[in-house]
Formats: C-alpha cells, sequence, structure tokens
C-alpha cells in the first residue's frame, strides 16, 4: 500500500530549483535510502516531505490524503516524523525533555521514553544530562528517540551517521534494523552507499534535483549508483534543465 | 539605618519592575520580539481597572476580570499583528509595537483626556498601611504585597517553563522554532499563549502602578523603561534574573535618592549603563583571551 506519494514536487532555495519535478511512491514497510552528491537535492526534499520547505509546486499525499499545505506540526500528528540534519537538538533541554517535547502532540502508539532507553541504551545513563553536552553519538540517538516519540508512521533520516565514528554508525544502524523488523516505513538519507545499501529495500538516485536511478536494493550494483551519482551517463534531455 | 530602610525600600520596589518586566523578558525569550507597546499595554491595563474600580468594583475584582481580557487581547495580538510582522523581518515587530504604543496612548489620551489617575482611593487603607520593623526601617504593607505576588509570579512561570508539557514546548519553541514544528509543536499556539502571559502580567503590573502610584495615558513610555533596565541587568530571557535586575534597579534609585533626592532616576540609569558596559568589557577581555589561546596553540 502506498504510504507516501509525491508528484511533480519543485522546491527552491531562491532562485536554485533543488528539487525538479520530482515523483516518488514510498510503499507501507518499505526502506528508501537516497543517495546523491552533496547539493543533489536530498535534504530539501526530505524537509519538503516533513512540511519544513514549501514546495514551489507539485502535490504530497499521506495516507490517501492531501498534505502539501498542512503545517509541519499537523504532519507530525498524521505520523511523518523527521530527524533533521546536523540532529537539531533543543540543546537547552535534558535528554529526557527533548524526548518528552515530540510526545506530547505525536501519536499514540508504543514509543515513550522507556522505549526509547531500551532502544538506544547509551541515553540511559544521560536521561537528565543537557543535550549539550553529549557526543556525537548520544546526540544522534537523541535525534531519532525523538522523532520516534511521535510515533511515526513514516521515518525520515537525514545523514543520520554524519560526523559520527564508525563504531557509533554501527550502533545507528543497528537500532534502525530493529524498527525496520518492527515494520516501520523509512525514508533515509546517506552518504555512505555500502551503509545505505545494507539496510535499504529500494534505492533512489538524485542527481541536481532529479532522480536518475529508482530500484530495489538488491538489483543494484555499485557501479550502476556510482554512475548515475556522477551523473556519468546523462542522457541530454536531462542537462540543462531551467531554473 | 536610614541606608538600610532605602535599600528595603529599593528591594520592594524591585518587585514591582520585575511583575513589570517579566512579560518583556518572556515575550522576548520565546519569540524574540522586543516589544516597545509593553509599558503602554501595562498603562492600558491600568485604565481598564480603574473604570471597573469607578463603577464600584474593587480593584482585585477589577483584576480579576481585566488579566484574562488581556490575556485575550495578548493571543489576537499575536495573530493579528506580531504574527505577520514577524514573516517581514526582526526588525518589522519594533516598528510594529512602537506604532501600537502611539496608537494607544493617543487612543487613551482622546478618551481619559491627560489627567493623571490613581487607584489609591479605591484600596481603602492597605494605600498606607505600613509595618513598622524598627524606628527607621518601615514596609508599606502593599510594596511587600507587591513584592511577594512578583516572587510567586516569577516562580510559577519558572515551574510553568520547567516543568509542564507547555511550557517545554514554549522552550523548545524559543529555541528553534523550525524544529519544534516538526516535532509536533504548534509554533503559533505557543506565541500567542506567551503573548497572552506577557500581556496578563503586563495588566497586573498597570494595576499595581495605579495602586502605588499615579499614571497617565502617556505613563507607559517611562514604565517600559524601568522594565527594559531590569530585563538588561538580569539578563536577557532569564525570569529570576529579571527579578534581580529589578531589584538591583530599585536599590540603585533608592540609594541614590538618599544621596541627593533628584538622583532617583539618575542613580539607576548609571547603574543600569555600568552593568551593561561591563558585560561588553568582559566579552571583549573573552575574545582576546580566546585569540591568545588560539596563537598559543598554534605556537
Amino acid at each position: 500500500m502506498t504510504l507516501l506519494a509525491v508528484e511533480g514536487l519543485d522546491a527552491r532555495h531562491g532562485y536554485l530549483r533543488a528539487v525538479r519535478d520530482i515523483t516518488l511512491d514510498v510503499s507501507e514497510g518499505e526502506t528508501l535510502a537516497i543517495v546523491g552528491a552533496n547539493g543533489a537535492g536530498k535534504t530539501t526534499l526530505l524537509r519538503a516531505i516533513a512540511g519544513a520547505h514549501k514546495p514551489s509546486a507539485g502535490r504530497i499525499s499521506f495516507d490517501g490524503a492531501e498534505i502539501t499545505t498542512v503545517s509541519p506540526h499537523r504532519r507530525v500528528k498524521l505520523g511523518i516524523a523527521l530527524v533533521p540534519e546536523g540532529r537539531r537538538l533543543f540543546t537547552g533541554m535534558t535528554v529526557e525533555e527533548n524526548l518528552l517535547v515530540a510526545r506530547r502532540r505525536g501519536r499514540p502508539g508504543p514509543w515513550n521514553v522507556e522505549s526509547v532507553l531500551e532502544v538506544f541504551p547509551l541515553l540511559a545513563p544521560r536521561r537528565k544530562a543537557r543535550a549539550a553536552n553529549l557526543s556525537g553519538g548520544e546526540q544522534q540517538a537523541t535525534a531519532i528517540g525523538r522523532a520516534l516519540m511521535t510515533n511515526p508512521r513514516l521515518l525520515l533520516l537525514d545523514e543520520a551517521s554524519l560526523g559520527l565514528a564508525p563504531a557509533v554508525v554501527d550502533g545507528v544502524y543497528r537500532s534502525l534494523r530493529t524498527l525496520i523488523e518492527g515494520g516501520a516505513t523509512i525514508v533515509l538519507v546517506e552518504q555512505d552507499l555500502t551503509r545505505a545499501l545494507s539496510v535499504a529495500t529500494r534505492v533512489v538516485c538524485l542527481l541536481e534535483g532529479q532522480i536518475v536511478v529508482d530500484g530495489p536494493a538488491k538489483e543494484m550494483t555499485r557501479e550502476r549508483i556510482v554512475e548515475a551519482y556522477f551523473g556519468l551517463r546523462r542522457t541530454r534531455g536531462q542537462e540543462g534543465a531551467p531554473a | 539605618m536610614i541606608w538600610v530602610n532605602q535599600i528595603v525600600q529599593g528591594v520592594l520596589l524591585g518587585g514591582y519592575y520585575a511583575v513589570l518586566a517579566c512579560g518583556l523578558s518572556l515575550m522576548f525569550g520565546v519569540m524574540r520580539i522586543i516589544n516597545l507597546a509593553h509599558g503602554g499595554l501595562a498603562v492600558l491595563g491600568a485604565f481598564f481597572v480603574f473604570v471597573l474600580s469607578k463603577h464600584g468594583l474593587s480593584p482585585w475584582v477589577a483584576c480579576a476580570v481585566v488579566l484574562p481580557a488581556m490575556g485575550v487581547a495578548g493571543w489576537a495580538l499575536q495573530r493579528g499583528i506580531l504574527e505577520r510582522s514577524l514573516r517581514a523581518g526582526p526588525l518589522t515587530p519594533l516598528l510594529a509595537t512602537f506604532g501600537l504604543l502611539i496608537v494607544l496612548e493617543n487612543l487613551l489620551f482622546e478618551r481619559f483626556g491627560a489627567d493623571e489617575r490613581s487607584l489609591f482611593p479605591y484600596i481603602g487603607t492597605l494605600g498606607y498601611d505600613s509595618w513598622t520593623i524598627s524606628s527607621d526601617i518601615i514596609a508599606a504593607k502593599l510594596y511587600v504585597l507587591i513584592f511577594v505576588v512578583a516572587v510567586v509570579l516569577l516562580g510559577g512561570l519558572h515551574l510553568f517553563l520547567a516543568r509542564t508539557p507547555l511550557g517545554r514546548s514554549m522552550r523548545a519553541t524559543a529555541e528553534d522554532r523550525d524544529t519544534a514544528e516538526l516535532v509536533g509543536v504548534n509554533s503559533r499556539a505557543v506565541y500567542g499563549v506567551a503573548a497572552a502571559i506577557a500581556l496578563s502580567t503586563a495588566a497586573l503590573a498597570g494595576a499595581f502602578l495605579g495602586m502605588r502610584s499615579s499614571f497617565g495615558p502617556y505613563s507607559g513610555s517611562q514604565e517600559l523603561l524601568f522594565a527594559f533596565e531590569a530585563v538588561v541587568i538580569g539578563g536577557l530571557g532569564s525570569l529570576w534574573g529579571t527579578l534581580a535586575g529589578g531589584i538591583v534597579l530599585g536599590v540603585s534609585q533608592n540609594v541614590g535618592a538618599q544621596l541627593d533626592p533628584q538622583w532617583f532616576l539618575l542613580a539607576g540609569h548609571v547603574v543600569f549603563l555600568a552593568v551593561l558596559m561591563t558585560r561588553v568589557l568582559l566579552v571583549g577581555l573573552g575574545a582576546r583571551g580566546g585569540i591568545r589561546i588560539a596563537l598559543g596553540r598554534q605556537a
């Protein structure tokens, strides 16, 4: 069943068309990895889905209802949660408070402070610590936990491994697998191709705001993605799209 | 002993400044809006209480009516003016609230004229009752009451922000509005609540102003200046700091007035400037120290 449908989406940063006419469906239970070079429009696409970036054209539907103009906090209530790039924790608040803020308006469901701490055991001793004093891994875990507290049906993860030590990234991905096994629908943006392919069921590659490759992760070879990533086999039609 | 008395009076006066300033502090802390109409809104509240008192209501009962009404007005102000002006950049709310102040003052002048009014006649003996602590130290009951209200109010606001879900949402919105929205916080509603609290407390301060002294349509600007000084001395956005700032301001004014009766206002302003300059200098020194450390590491 289609959970998220994006149709002809355009999103701009001033004169720059960061996302160009993207059409994308995400089915329930799917884990979609979005890869692409810096500036390919991955973050903007995710932020548009979450409602933090106003699209200039196109439609976004969630669970059959159009949400293109719905405010971000209402989308949270519908079941969309974004773990933003750079974590964006409330640094003046404790780990527990960061989690509880997200609890207030979310959907009812299995996630609460205790169950988040169970999935991220590293946070348990840091519960009363200020978010500003956390390590990078602890911050990322808190950011993911905060998104989970809203009991999302669709979890959007932007650069979950950015700036983290490899051992910490392992931990983050281990907890992601727990979520995926629990039937969560996840869209993740990831720079690390190997990591992305290890958890995803489907891979989409963006190049200059457009989808250049879309297919099941199992059928995807590294070479094919790398080619798309750098735009090595681009057809003329995709070049010089009007900005 | 006369000095001790002046300090006691200053601390009590600081309570009034804290009530006046806490709404200003909250609005700046949560929405990053400097509300130049805050003093004018306090005076508006005072006039509302005055009119109701004139019609036979006790000023306290009048407050019970006016405070919630001003809260609703705060919500409407946020929806109607502040939200729109915020979208146009950080300086626009400053202009918008300045304009609001001018409109308020002139509407009040139009309706009530230039006469100074007071709530003093309506509060019975509370206006002059006092406790004699020693031959030199006399504490007016009204001033003590205002101080106690200030502590309870700021303590209540502190608990509200620290402990309640809505308070947490308010802190989250204050820190990062976009991200707060992304975790389900309705930031517009949070701003509305902050504006409602700010205007209610402003009206309360206005009522206290009317009880302890007098007010006219244009009293707001003078009161705003005191509120500003209290907020800046105490540190922007900190509630307990606002109380401390109010007390520092009140004590400076009273001690100044004891040195020379004309120095009441001057001493307050001088201490305010001294605190501000000290902070600027400390920041400057800190930056230079930082550079030195950085250079040391390079070597």
